[in-house]
């Protein structure tokens, strides 16, 4: 089967005149369709730039970048903003809603800027339908201050999915979020791998790390790691041991 | 297409911040208001004079004594009195596209009937006079020549006059005295109501010139001469006649004349030529204030397009082209300023009607003025959104999402 994500000798060389920063030297990487992979790295490692060159928000100085088959060089800025219309979404730390836009209206962005028109109903419909797979669809018409950091997250994933796209991008999800909710977060990213979407999540928790299948480690610009995960935490049972032991702290005070 | 939805976001993004928007349009309202504002209390109060004007009747002349010298000043006008009533003569007898002469003498004084008193204008014309003014009468008939010639005891007396002096009507006929002579009344002018100045245009007594000159005020020299042209094609004729007979009675010559000869047009001209420039000039200062609150627009899209730098990150970020965000930026402008357009355009009409109402003056809004106003404050928009929404277009995502 084909690579979703094909990517071949990437360099990035950041060049504001006075010093050259070579982000990215060399990465070679293949994603196939239902992997969920976290990139790893200290600070300055690459990882950032990386995810910016699959995101097709930056061009690589050299090397190639197939997306679904498709080589981005040949493609110009409008095309590659066609191109993360449809085939990528994206979760930030921040989650990066629109602020007096309704939940609702926030999902249904990526579609206002599709290249296929959509009539308004099957807009909303495609949106409530995104909600209900991150189980937000009684909060529809809320505003994003009236909702907590986990919500609002989930609303950012409903966004990324209301696209149909190949690989969700999800740049330090949890962040912002405290630990519970981190876990919960991780959770709908599982669900939906399991569902078969394929998940690239740059994260600097470990923990984090464990919910996912593959671990990428970078540092300087050159990936140094990259291993399957054999403990992996299933977020699940995750959360049962953590009500568990609520429960239980409860129960002794 | 895509276009409907640019204008779904833009309104959205618009809504988002309603007393923003409304401050930001303020500029355009007020700017826009201002000249619908201006435009149709000065077209209504030059049409009122023009109206006015044209109340003098019909192919009109006027001499009057005194010149005007090269800065406009006027020097003796009226008051040293240096037209004579041969002067008046001598037009009527030689100047043939002349079809009307009265001579006019004034004076104001008391003037008395069945008990009651009232000071009024008098008025010393010739029998042409009304013909000239195109006065009719509401009674009555006006004096003849044979009552000039024969210094004759009789007038015509305004609507003010009558109810006035004669409350009880059957005017013509009866008597009034001025100066403790008697003067019958012959005829009754229909009513002219106020002029432009608030003058009461039917509170006066017309005399015979001679009557005027002899038996009420004693004057030698006419005021002014109040002239008819046989139409308007000979009227520039009858003006340059005129002016060459009265140098030659006078000994003057161009620059030197003691006398003026006005025609109906150029009076007209020149008393809207104040109105067409302080219009002008309240107009130029209502279009400095539009660009002004097109600059207020400029600065909040600025403002706007910095403060959403994220939120266009994250637009470019879902697939946004540059181009669409540039089209929602100036299409948020446009909306703006055009909404301001349209709100000031009521606005400025609500004013005309409040001064109308207030003054009694008329206004009149042109259809041509409201629609220039909407286009051109949608041009604003245009030109002065232009810039904010470029450099939103032109954002990098990444440096746009990692903005604080």
């Amino acid at each position: 089967m084909a690579a979703v994500v094909k990517l071949e000798d990437i360099h990035r060389i950041y060049d504001s005149g006075e010093v050259k920063v070579h982000a990215v030297r060399g990465v070679n990487l293949e994603l196939h369709k239902g992997e969920f992979m976290a990139v790893m790295g200290a600070s300055g490692s690459g990882k950032s730039t990386l995810m910016n060159t699959l995101g097709c928000l930056d061009r690589p100085t050299s090397g190639r970048y197939l997306l679904d088959g498709v080589d981005i060089a040949g493609l110009d800025r409008n095309e590659l903003a066609d191109l993360r219309n449809e085939k990528l979404g994206f979760v930030f730390q921040g989650f990066n809603l629109l602020s007096r836009t309704t939940a609702l209206e926030n999902v249904e962005l990526p579609m206002l800027y599709g290249r296929r028109r959509v009539s308004s109903h099957d807009m909303q419909a495609r949106a409530e339908h995104c909600l209900e797979i991150v189980g937000l669809a009684a909060r529809a018409d809320h505003f994003p201050s009236q909702l907590s950091g986990g919500q609002q997250q989930r609303v950012a994933i409903a966004r990324a999915l209301v696209n149909h796209p190949q690989v969700l991008l999800a740049d330090e999800p949890t962040g912002n979020l405290d630990s519970k909710t981190a876990v919960e977060v991780m959770g709908v990213f599982q669900k939906l791998n399991d569902q078969g979407i394929t998940i690239v999540m740059v994260t600097h928790e470990l923990d984090i790390a464990r919910y996912c299948r593959r671990n990428l480690i970078m540092r300087d610009g050159r990936v140094v790691s990259d291993v399957q995960v054999t403990d992996r935490l299933i977020a699940e049972v995750e959360l049962r041991k953590l009500h568990e032991a609520e429960a239980a702290a409860k129960l002794t005070a | 297409m895509r276009l409907r939805s640019t204008l779904t976001v833009s309104f959205r993004a618009l809504r988002r911040n309603v007393l923003r928007s409304l401050l930001t349009a303020l500029g355009i309202i007020v700017g826009v208001g201002a000249v619908i504002a201006m435009v149709s209390i000065g077209s209504g109060a030059k049409s009122m004079v023009e109206a006015q004007i044209a109340s003098l009747g019909e192919n009109v002349l006027l001499v009057f004594s005194g010149s005007f010298n090269q800065g406009g000043a006027r020097s003796g006008a009226f008051g040293a009195g240096t037209l004579t009533v041969e002067d008046a003569e001598a037009i009527k007898r030689e100047v043939i596209t002349v079809v009307g002469v009265s001579p006019e003498v004034r004076t104001s004084a008391q003037i008395l009937a069945n008990g009651l008193n009232w000071t009024t204008q008098i008025l010393g014309e010739g029998a042409d006079y009304v013909t000239i003014r195109a006065w009719p009468l509401s009674d009555g008939a006006m004096f003849s020549d044979a009552d000039v010639r024969s210094v004759g005891k009789v007038c015509v007396i305004g609507q003010t006059i009558a109810t006035q002096l004669f409350p009880e009507g059957n005017v013509v006929g009866q008597t009034l005295r001025i100066k403790a002579q008697p003067f019958k009344v012959v005829g009754v002018l229909a009513a002219k109501g106020l002029s432009v100045q608030g003058q009461d245009q039917d509170d006066l007594v017309i005399v015979p010139y001679t009557s005027a000159m002899r038996r009420v005020s004693k004057q030698t020299m006419l005021r002014s001469i109040s002239i008819q042209a046989s139409s308007p094609e000979t009227m520039t004729l009858a003006q340059n006649d005129i002016i060459a007979l009265l140098r030659q009675r006078h000994r003057t010559a161009e620059g030197s004349d003691d006398f003026t000869v006005r025609s109906q047009v150029e009076i007209a001209q020149a008393a809207t030529a104040t109105a067409d420039t302080m219009t002008g000039l309240l107009g130029a200062v209502a279009g400095v204030s539009l660009i002004v609150g097109g600059i207020g627009i400029m600065n909040i899209m600025l403002v706007s397009v910095t403060e959403r730098t994220r939120e266009i990150g994250i637009r470019l970020a879902v697939g946004a082209h540059g181009r669409e965000i540039q089209l929602q930026f100036l299409t948020e402008s446009i909306v703006l300023s055009a909404l301001g357009g349209s709100v000031g355009i009521l606005a400025g009409i609500g004013v005309s009607e409040l001064v109308s109402q207030l003054k009694g003056w008329p206004t009149l809004v042109s259809p041509v003025a409201v629609v220039v106003a909407f286009f051109f404050s949608a041009a604003v928009g245009m030109i002065f959104g232009y810039y904010p929404a470029r450099k939103a277009s032109l954002l990098d995502p990444i440096d746009a999402l990692r903005y604080e």
